[in-house]
């Protein structure tokens, strides 16, 4: 599938900032089941943009600027070509040994009601991949998930006591039940394209990759309640969200910050652009 | 359990290191003794020099009590501690190089992957970053317990920001005004030249990119941290800035400080900060006390930190109890110092002999520091004990246990007039490309309650001046 992708955030500040510092993490990279044919990332206002690439091999751009800044945003744009490969991720840049991903961070921390459930719902499952699947529908029908922007994240515990839960902590309370279970695990961000079937698609997404030994990295989606697939675009890869969020920033000034975000992931195959 | 103590040893007989001190501590009256610890602790008001007790809300400052009975360590026992420590820190600078690196310990089976690789304190930034001039732990401080006249344990090494080192220097600065009898009749290895070796290992390491003349700051979480006094004391004796994150900035990946002649531009940071609050943009994005965007400066190789990030994986609790292999592995020789032997709760026999035998030991978290979250069994009550066996129960992993070790004592003026209490030492270690120098000495701590072992000064620990005698 073909996918076009437009997102744009935006910020407008009360108080001009003095400078702006930013970490972006919003450039996706080629593997077996995506790539990349165009990509475009671009500041409003001028600053220096320069690219990089952190521990886990993602992409990353940081952008500075100095100010005053009253207002500024961040566009990109970009066009993926996806293959459906059942969650299976393979041809991706590791940089780090597996064993890593196996560790408790602080928006994964476990607790006893997330081993609990863990535990439980995979009980009656054979093999680790049954467990992971299991997993997967165990969470997507017992925590309700809420769009990104209606709250912001708590963590994995945190949000699995809430009783629902914003995509990327879904992840969160997926990844830290595989650690429990003894599975590497990692969190992904990404966009998913616009479906009639989905969810949570049409947009910014998270979900998470466990590492098993006959397989590899596979990919799951507990809000959406599969493993990725040709709709699905990844973007970054971490510990956590911290590891992967699209931005981070910080700045001098520019009190009372307003936020936007405007995204939009499309088909763009020949058929459904032609509808 | 009889302590071997440093004066009298374990027969009572006077030693040769302490026969002048005998003498004189015979000869002082109570009363001198009472009235120069007087002195001593105006001496410590004036100076200024507190620490914070986290979690003592009534009084966030307090003195560390100072003991004026100085520990005195003979020429040849320092000669055998320095190599020791010299070897030891060489050890650990080329274990972080290497799990940062080609991981040759790691393939090797000296030590288990998961150790290394889900320690929180392993930076994944660290990884393949090849640090100015090869030096990770630039300032260690290595904590030392003596059980008998000629053994020296390593009780726990101390890789990421260790702090006391003030105190060495302040307490050294105390006794030589309330007793310069003794240092007549003493010939007392100097400490003072200490910030002087600092400096040089500070200036050793700047990027090679630096101006001859580089540019050092010390960076401080504030003076809410509890060793800030510590830290505008340093920068004052080094002659450096003493700069909180908010006075520095990066652009273009180049750090500078902000003066009132404008930026100037910085090449070494002494950093008093841990490495999850140094920088909001890559690790705890909710720090105020950092720099954002220092670790990209950091890896574009335009600063020097002082530790490197990513030290903590090599003074880790679970990994120091392999420190012996890891010394051998790396220099190729047998460790000079030795450990006290640790029972790892992650392995099952382990554990289960740790629960067995709770009383007799000592249990400590795997992260934990300054004698937090620590267990001495034989002092504990049945609900700590009782606390402790659910934690190892339910993460195992967590903790490491030791014996508990007969540590040794010193004469040490308590109200009840001079009497033993247990002691320990924490000796300074530098690496530069200048290479390693060591003051002689350190700091000794003391355990003031009569029998108690725990020395840290947040659990009613005071100091003593440290004497290695140069005849």
């Amino acid at each position: 599938m073909r996918i076009r992708i437009s997102h744009a955030i935006s910020y407008v500040y009360a108080e001009p900032a003095r400078h702006i510092t930013q970490i972006l993490r919003l450039t996706p990279r080629d593997h077996d089941g995506q790539h990349v044919m165009s990509w475009r990332i671009e500041p409003t206002i001028d600053g220096r943009l320069r690219a990089t690439q952190d521990p886990f091999g993602n992409i990353v751009h940081t952008f500075s600027a100095d100010g005053p800044i009253a207002d500024m945003a961040i566009q990109v744009e970009g066009l993926i070509e996806t293959t459906d490969l059942a969650g299976i991720v393979r041809g991706v840049t590791e940089r780090v040994p597996v064993e890593v991903f196996r560790r408790d961070t602080l928006l994964t921390m476990p607790d006893a009601a997330l081993a609990a459930f863990a535990e439980d719902v995979t009980r009656a499952a054979e093999t680790p991949l049954s467990k992971m699947h299991a997993l997967m529908e165990a969470l997507h029908e017992t925590l309700p998930c809420i769009e990104t922007g209606q709250r912001t994240g708590l963590g994995a515990a945190a949000a699995f006591a809430a009783g629902e839960s914003i995509p990327q902590d879904m992840a969160h309370v997926f990844m830290t039940c595989a650690r429990h279970l003894d599975v590497a695990a990692r969190y992904v961000s990404g966009y998913v394209a616009q479906s009639d079937t989905l969810p949570h698609a049409n947009g910014a997404h998270a979900w998470a990759e466990v590492h098993l030994d006959d397989y590899g990295w596979i990919g799951f989606d507990p809000a959406n309640g599969l493993c990725p697939i040709d709709t699905h675009v990844r973007v970054a890869a971490g510990l956590d969200f911290a590891d992967a969020a699209p931005v981070r920033g910080a700045r001098k000034g520019g009190d009372g910050e307003a936020l936007a975000v405007r995204v939009s992931a499309r088909n763009a195959d020949g058929r459904a652009a032609n509808q | 359990m009889v302590a071997f103590d440093e004066m009298t040893g374990t027969e009572g007989d006077v030693r040769q290191a302490y026969t002048a001190l005998d003498r004189w501590l015979k000869e002082a009256p109570p009363e001198m003794l009472a009235l120069r610890r007087s002195q001593a602790e105006l001496f410590f008001r004036r100076i200024g020099i507190t620490f914070a007790v986290y979690g003592d809300e009534e009084s966030t400052e307090r003195l560390i009590p100072f003991d004026i009975i100085p520990r005195v360590l003979t020429k040849p026992e320092w000669t055998k501690l320095e190599a020791g420590l010299r070897q030891r820190v060489t050890a650990l600078n080329m274990f972080l190089a290497d799990v940062y690196g080609p991981r040759e310990c790691i393939k090797a089976g000296i030590i288990p992957a998961d150790l290394v690789y889900r320690n929180a304190c392993y930076q994944l930034e660290m990884v393949d970053f090849q640090v100015p001039h090869g030096i990770y732990c630039h300032i260690a401080g290595i904590d030392i317990v003596r059980v008998d006249a000629d053994t020296f344990y390593v009780l726990e090494d101390n890789a990421r920001t260790p702090s006391g080192v003030s105190y060495m220097m302040e307490n050294r600065e105390v006794m030589l005004r309330l007793f310069p009898e003794l240092f007549a009749t003493h010939r007392v290895a100097p400490v003072d030249n200490y910030p002087d070796q600092l400096l040089a290992t500070l200036r050793s390491v700047a990027p090679r990119s630096s101006p001859a003349d580089p540019n050092i700051c010390l960076l401080t979480p504030g003076q809410y941290n509890s060793a800030f006094y510590e830290h505008s004391f340093l920068a004052d004796k080094l002659g450096v800035e003493l700069v909180e994150g908010s006075d520095l900035l990066v652009k273009d990946d180049v750090v500078y400080m902000r003066t009132t002649q404008g930026p100037k531009r910085v090449d070494v940071i002494y950093r008093r900060i841990d490495d999850d609050f140094i920088d909001p943009l890559v690790f705890r994005s909710d720090s105020v006390l950092g720099v954002p965007g220092l670790i990209g400066a950091y890896k574009a190789g335009n600063v020097t930190l002082a530790n490197a990030v990513g030290t903590g994986v090599a003074d880790d609790k679970a990994v120091y109890s392999y420190m012996p292999e890891i010394v051998k592995f790396f220099t190729g020789e047998d460790p000079i110092l030795k450990n006290v032997p640790t029972f790892r709760c992650r392995e099952p026999e382990a554990n289960a002999y740790v629960l067995d035998n709770l009383e007799q030991l000592v249990v400590k978290e795997v992260n934990g520091s300054g004698g937090y979250g620590m267990l001495v069994g034989p002092h504990a009550n049945k609900a700590q004990l009782e606390t402790f066996r659910r934690k190892l129960k339910a993460q195992p992993e967590g903790f490491i246990a030791q014996p508990t070790l007969a540590l040794s004592t010193c004469p040490t003026f308590v109200a009840s007039g001079v009497a033993p209490r247990h002691v320990d030492l924490r000796p300074y270690v530098l690496s530069g490309a200048n290479g390693i120098s060591c003051v002689p000495g350190g700091l000794t701590r003391v355990a003031l309650k009569e029998g108690s072992l725990v020395v840290n000064s947040s659990q009613g620990g005071g100091t003593k001046d440290t004497w290695v005698l140069d005849a």
